[in-house]
């Protein structure tokens, strides 16, 4: 029986005059992918920030099975020890890929960068694993010296893929990851993706309000309206048969791909 | 810290030389308590930025204020003061600073290096040895290694608590990337007793070797950015590089003009309009004392002669 | 060339000696005195005084004499003058609502409580160049009022308050405030430093800031609640009387911002405050540090931060103009060394592209320890 990964337990979050989410519920574990649907203004982005430890939550808790100590609640380490996990054993890749790169510094430097902060000091190895997830990610090598700023939108998204996954998290977020890229990108990238994950195993937990992402990366889908958990449980299950209204309503308005 | 001596003789010079109405080398004493502290809490931490309560100076923000507050805080009418820019004790900066403690503190003040008890530089260390009973005060324009990758200052403490240093790597890797080697030449990034990285100061890396391990105290003064920090004598400093990429400083294929060391930092001076150059040493003294004791360079180019040259 | 080296010394005296020549200018011409400038560049006095930190119209005066009329430069000999005076204690805090009106006006209100007293402004003015200046005559009189203004005026901010519309300035703070010329700033910082920074800061820079927050580079949608100027007395409560004495009097000139409501789920609706003070008469810099004021209170807020006058560390890190202006003239200074450094870092490049050869280093580069 594998330990859970991630444990949200009763989350809410109250901005000042709005609600955020409210009582949400769920568990993560080892390898799988966990999507998280809803239109916007749902408050997936905000339990995202909750779960990742960029927002503190107003209420409830997230715990994470850490390596050394086990389940802890991520609000309760130091920062120090937040900051170290989530440059390691997290990945996080943001919507808009300018958020999760450095742009001012070559595509390589980008991928070696947290090699480099967890005291990796040979220039030729961390060049070669620079290479090694370039190729990983399908960027032509000869980019490596290159910066981001020549990338275009599917490059920049498979370079923050590739800069997260260098010190093999277990755990990886990811923010509306295909918005704003052409279908033909997007579909190249879903495949990456899931590549990858199932390669190496890596948790997921995807926001997202498209449907054919979910169908086609999530083992698990959470259905969000209004700051609220309204339906839960297998993706096709819930793709193929929707029980809430709501969920029924968004299954029935997509277009078919 | 030397102390303050009862003699007649010294205090007599000190009533003589020293400006009207002000306090012995300018700063009243509970500027001078809170500076110390500050430099003592530096010594303790070897390589951290203690902030301190910068005082507004006779000299412009920028032209070595940090420097000057730290020296004027640890001197005493006992003590030698040498003062450098560039290497060269005839300098206007030199020549300011060395003027102003002369005349608020009558201190007597040398050109000699191993003479100095206290010597406050601006970009280069001596090329002589400095010994245990000596005091080395740099002037530092931008304290904060982390400046140029981390405009924030409520971030980079952050970055140097948490010793989260990976970022300066990653400009060691670009260098490496785009040219092939490391390209930063001055204020190359040091760390500190194997813990917080420090920036040396704008002295170019040629001068980073002489603070590892160093015998003298070593005290770093920021007085716009109001910081200081120090490294204590015998102390380990380290310039960042790669395994692959060792650190490595410059070198001239030529030697110095007027004594003919091969070994110290040299200056470039163009001697017409024709593009002849000749190359001297930086550190004016170092040249003085090796051309006394009978060393001799090629000399200058020959069109010109050698005027006067102390 | 190697003497010009040498003799930095006699070099430094004879560009002092040629400095006071140039500032004394054409001896036939008679020399400024320190009332002159008291009085007739009032102005300039003022801005010295506040962004010297000192309050004092004869040193500031000199200042400028001495600065050859650069206020900058004026600004940083009072500075430094300040390091040297000792502190004897903090004074109770000044009361602008006690106040010696000599000038208040409000633009929220088209008449108010006190009336709406001009006092002496440019802002009526025509700016046409005044040649009956050019030869000094007589400048009128002014005649006095038959009314005396009120003693005490009441404040609009207190009008607004009566109803609850704008929200309560409350003192926090109980022990001594901090203080930015003891102490380095932190960030985030703290109301009174921020507003320290700012009254000291560089009116230039505080107006470019504040005028980009009115063009769209943040917004606070400020009004000018009210402005007053005139005297105010300076006390102190010496320890051993107990008791507070006035030990003399100052020129201030605050402005009062009302700017953009907020409300909560909590609390309802109410205009937001932009507090500006300067000494002598300064409504240009009191306005923007009021607009500032309010600027970089968007963390606090809860708004959105996406522009340069809401940036903290970038005004409170650049306001100082002693600070600015010595960074940016350092330049000046010596950097042959470093220059040094990098012409043998370029020359080897060079020399190495030239080969092609990327990793290959010719000119050579050793690892040598110390020096002879």
């Amino acid at each position: 029986m594998t330990n859970v990964l991630l444990s949200a337990k009763n989350l809410s979050h109250h901005y000042a005059s709005q609600v955020g989410c409210i009582d949400i519920n769920f568990d993560i574990y080892p390898g799988e992918v966990l999507g998280v649907v809803g239109e916007s203004g749902s408050g997936k982005t905000t339990l995202l920030k909750n779960i990742s430890g960029l927002l503190q939550p107003s209420s409830g808790s997230v715990k994470f099975d850490t390596r050394l100590d086990g389940l802890k609640d991520i609000y309760l380490l130091s920062e120090p020890e937040r900051r170290l996990l989530m440059r390691t054993d997290w990945g996080i890749v943001f919507q808009n890929a300018r958020d999760g790169l450095r742009m001012n510094v070559s595509a390589g430097a980008n991928v070696g960068e947290r090699l480099m902060a967890i005291g990796a000091r040979n220039y030729g190895d961390i060049r070669n694993e620079a290479t090694d997830w370039l190729q990983n990610v399908e960027i032509g090598l000869e980019r490596i010296d290159h910066y981001p700023e020549t990338f275009s939108g599917g490059m920049l998204q498979r370079l923050q893929i590739a800069r997260n996954l260098v010190t093999k998290p277990r755990l990886v977020f990811m923010d509306e990851p295909t918005s704003g890229l052409d279908v033909s990108v997007q579909a190249r990238l879903l495949d990456l993706i899931r590549g990858l994950v199932s390669q190496l195993g890596i948790a997921c937990i995807i926001v997202s309000h498209d449907l054919g992402v979910m169908r086609l990366l999530s083992n698990r889908l959470i259905v969000m309206h209004q700051g609220r958990v309204v339906e839960q449980g297998l993706t096709d299950q819930v793709l193929d048969d929707p029980q809430h209204p709501y969920t029924q309503l968004l299954v029935s308005s997509i277009l078919p791909v | 810290m030397t102390a303050i001596s009862g003699e007649q003789k010294k205090s007599s010079r000190l009533k003589e030389k020293t400006l009207d109405g002000y306090n012995f080398a300018y700063l009243d004493d509970q500027t001078k308590r809170m500076i110390r502290r500050a430099t003592l809490k530096a010594v303790a931490i070897p390589g951290y930025q203690v902030p301190f309560g910068s005082r507004e100076m006779p000299l412009p923000f920028g032209w070595g204020t940090g420097g000057i507050q730290v020296t004027a805080s640890i001197i005493g009418i006992d003590d030698t003061l040498k003062v450098i820019d560039q290497g060269a004790d005839d300098t206007t900066n030199a020549v300011n600073i060395r003027r102003f403690f002369a005349k608020t503190a009558g201190v007597e003040t040398t050109e000699n290096t191993s003479d100095a008890s206290i010597i406050q530089t601006r970009h280069r260390i001596p090329e002589a040895k400095l010994k245990s009973d000596q005091i080395i005060v740099y002037q530092v324009p931008i304290p904060e290694p982390l400046r140029w990758i981390e405009p924030r200052e409520e971030e980079t403490r952050k970055m140097h608590a948490l010793t989260e240093y990976g970022v300066m790597h990653v400009g060691l890797y670009e260098n490496i990337a785009h040219f092939g080697k490391v390209t930063t030449s001055y204020n190359y990034p040091v760390q500190v007793n194997d813990h917080y990285v420090m920036s040396p100061s704008p002295i170019p890396k040629f001068d980073n070797p002489k603070m590892d391990e160093m015998p003298a105290l070593q005290l770093f003064g920021a007085g716009r950015e109001k910081r200081i920090y120090a490294v204590p004598p015998y102390t380990k400093v380290k310039s960042l590089d790669f395994e692959d990429h060792p650190f490595e400083i410059e070198s001239w294929s030529e030697c110095c003009a007027l004594c003919g060391s091969s070994s110290s930092f040299l200056d470039e001076v163009i001697t017409d309009d024709k593009g002849s150059r000749m190359f001297v040493c930086s550190d004016s003294n170092f040249c003085a004392n090796r051309r006394a004791k009978g060393h001799k360079g090629p000399g200058l180019p020959r069109k010109f002669e050698i005027k006067d040259i102390e | 060339m190697y003497v010009a080296v040498k003799g930095g010394d006699a070099a430094i005296e004879n560009s002092q000696t040629l400095l006071a020549e140039e500032r004394r200018g054409d001896r036939r011409v008679p020399e400024l005195t320190l009332d002159q400038i008291k009085n007739q560049l009032s102005i300039s006095v003022d801005r010295v005084m506040a962004e010297g930190s000192l309050y004092d119209r004869d040193l500031a005066a000199l200042a400028i004499k001495q600065a050859r009329g650069d206020i900058v430069e004026a600004i940083f000999l009072l500075r430094a003058y300040r390091t040297t005076l000792p502190r004897f204690g903090n004074t109770h805090p000044i009361d602008t609502a006690k106040m010696q009106i000599r000038r208040r006006i409000s633009a929220t209100f088209k008449d108010l409580p006190g009336g709406q007293i001009l006092g002496p402004s440019f802002d009526y003015t025509h700016r046409l160049l005044d040649f009956s200046l050019v030869e000094n005559s007589d400048s009128p009189v002014a005649e006095e009022a038959s009314e005396n203004i009120l003693a005490e005026m009441p404040r609009v901010t207190e009008l607004l308050d009566d109803e609850g519309l704008i929200e309560k300035e409350i003192d926090v703070n109980e022990q001594e405030p901090f203080d930015v010329t003891r102490n380095s700033l932190k960030f985030p910082a703290s109301r009174e430093a921020r507003l320290q920074n700012l009254a000291r800061g560089d009116e230039g820079f505080l107006l470019a800031l504040a005028y980009s927050t009115q063009r769209g580079w943040g917004k606070t949608h400020p009004f000018a609640g009210e402005i007053r100027m005139g005297e105010v007395g300076v006390e102190i409560i010496p320890e051993e009387l107990g008791f507070p004495i006035e030990v003399g009097e100052i020129t201030v000139t605050e402005c009062q911002m009302v700017n953009q409501f907020k409300g909560s789920a909590t609390i309802p609706a109410q205009f937001t405050r932009g507090y500006g003070l300067t000494f002598g008469h300064n409504e240009r810099k009191a306005m923007s540090m009021g607009i500032l004021d309010r600027s970089l209170r968007s963390k606090e807020l809860g708004e959105a931060i996406n522009a340069p006058a809401q940036d903290e560390e970038f005004v409170l890190s650049h306001s100082c103009n002693v600070e600015a202006s010595g960074f940016v003239q350092h330049l000046k200074l010596p950097h042959y060394v470093d220059f040094q450094s990098e012409l043998v870092t370029v020359r080897a490049l060079r020399k190495a592209t030239t080969f092609s050869e990327k990793k290959e280093d010719s000119t050579g580069s050793k690892n040598v320890e110390g020096a002879e």
